[in-house]
């Protein structure tokens, strides 16, 4: 399965009925060095579009929403340690949390990497 | 960019190095370059930074006695200072709080004065007012370059021999590269390093001649930010402000032995209450123990949960590896170690009252 994009700047990649979640390598561009992640805590339900993660790059912090509505059933303990691997490897090492996918109708609403790549376009 | 932002002679410089623009004080100046914030505040600690700071305001008073003059309205010995010698110093209001924080250079028949960007129109007009048998040249057709790191002595000295002799808060008339310019041993990173006062119609040329040397890099307002705070220096507006005390904000040795007994400063009788009595609360280092930055505003609490002050400055310190912060906390909390915790996205994060500064100042000192 493709990855898909939120307009929030954050990939699902969608492995059955688990998705894993990230912020894109246009957000961590943006965002600059980060330094500290806070990922959400395994079996908290979450709500699409409900902020749930915490990247903080030198100078800002800012959330990270569920791009979909679920439980979260992992969050990627190498962040604390080094949170680095988000500019390193956003849609990579970097990713942030994995989520169960409660409602299989809301990926259609998520970007494909041309239409996303598209939106970033517009906004710069 | 906005029509209403002013812009220094170096901001076209900027657009070509890639800085990253921001709306700074009514400027728009340059918060990054490529590189990037944690990479230039690293190499500024390990070589040398250009850093514009063209925003701010330099100005000349002048006129008889005119050291006398600015002691009516700072609570620094001015007077005390030998010809050249610079000193860190702070407009006053009446009510004891500081209108703003500034450097002050003695250049014996008149002073070179540096204030801060968001604060210069309301500062030139109160010096102005309030010292009216004096003239206030404001210096609009000169740039400020800073060039900061342990590289920085040697660097300049190529382009301006001798100018390694300056000690630290000495100033000091040097031809660089041929363009006449007012050399500060000096600046706000902790490192050794210059600030250079340069002709407008120069202030490229000097800079381009500066980013030519393999050591110097150009650095944004987001490493100044970070290098200035690991160092435990204050930023007018954030730290210090109208409401704030020289001795809240831990800056008693910025008022004069001198002055605290003879007074003539606005300000004196809260300033010496504070000194006599203590202050209810006091500018100290924050050190979060976990990884997550706490930032400006952030509530500081005691580990009961009662809030006792907030955070002021706070980020990541790159050459520290860790947040860093500056705040205020009510004195009896104010002891360094002492365990507290910072509200950080509602949830209670510990922290300790730190030592500041969190990196050695290196200055230069003869």
């Amino acid at each position: 399965m493709a990855i898909k994009y939120t307009e929030d700047h954050e990939w699902v990649l969608v492995e059955g009925n688990i998705a894993t979640v990230g912020i894109t390598d246009y957000a961590q561009n943006a965002l600059g060095d980060i330094v500290f992640v806070e990922t959400p805590d395994v079996g908290h339900s979450v709500d699409k579009g409900e902020d749930c993660a915490v990247v903080e790059s030198v100078k800002t912090a800012s959330d990270v929403f569920a791009p979909l509505t679920g439980e979260i059933t992992e969050g990627n303990a190498a962040l604390e340690d080094e949170p680095e691997l988000v500019n390193s490897s956003p849609e990579g090492d970097g990713w942030f949390f994995k989520m169960s996918i409660g409602d299989e109708a809301e990926l259609e609403n998520l970007l494909d990497e041309a239409a996303y790549k598209e939106f970033c376009e517009g906004l710069d | 960019m906005s029509d209403d932002l002013k812009t220094t002679p170096l901001h076209a410089l900027h657009i070509e190095l890639g800085g990253k623009m921001v709306p700074f004080a009514g400027y728009d100046m340059p918060v990054q370059y490529p590189l990037g914030v944690k990479k230039e505040h690293l190499h500024t600690r390990e070589a040398c930074g250009l850093f514009d700071v063209s925003h701010m305001g330099q100005a000349l008073l002048k006129g008889d006695d005119v050291q006398d003059a600015i002691e009516t309205l700072t609570p620094s010995d001015i007077k005390g200072l030998a010809q050249n010698g610079i000193r860190y110093s702070l407009l006053m209001n009446d009510e004891g709080g500081i209108r703003d924080d500034f450097m002050v250079t003695n250049r014996g028949d008149h002073l070179y004065l540096v204030v801060n960007a968001a604060c210069k129109e309301a500062d030139y007009a109160h010096i102005a007012a309030n010292l009216p048998n004096h003239t206030l040249e404001i210096l609009e057709d000169r740039a400020l370059l800073a060039l900061q790191g342990p590289k920085a002595a040697e660097v300049l000295n190529r382009f301006a021999p001798g100018v390694d002799q300056l000690i630290f808060m000495q100033m000091g008339e040097y031809d660089i590269a041929g363009i006449p310019c007012l050399v500060s041993r000096s600046g706000y990173t902790g490192e050794d390093g210059y600030e250079i006062s340069v002709p407008n119609d120069k202030a490229e040329d000097l800079a381009r001649k500066l980013l030519g040397e393999a050591e110097v890099e150009a650095i944004g307002l987001g490493a100044r930010d970070s290098l200035r705070l690991e160092v435990g220096l204050c930023l007018y507006g954030s730290d210090l402000d109208t409401t704030t005390s020289p001795i809240e904000g831990s800056l008693n040795w910025a008022v004069g032995k001198r002055r605290r007994i003879d007074g003539g400063f606005p300000g004196h009788d809260v300033v010496m209450k504070h000194l006599a009595e203590g202050v209810s609360r006091k500018r100290v280092g924050i050190k979060p123990l976990g990884r997550a930055p706490a930032r400006a505003h952030t509530e500081v609490a005691d580990k009961d949960g009662n809030i006792i002050g907030e955070i002021t400055s706070g980020g990541f310190g790159p050459s520290f590896e860790g947040p860093v912060a500056m705040g205020y906390v009510k004195t009896e909390f104010a002891k360094i170690g002492t365990e507290i915790d910072l509200i950080i996205r509602g949830k209670a994060v510990a922290a300790e009252i730190a030592k500041l500064p969190f990196v050695p100042q290196r200055y230069y000192k003869g």
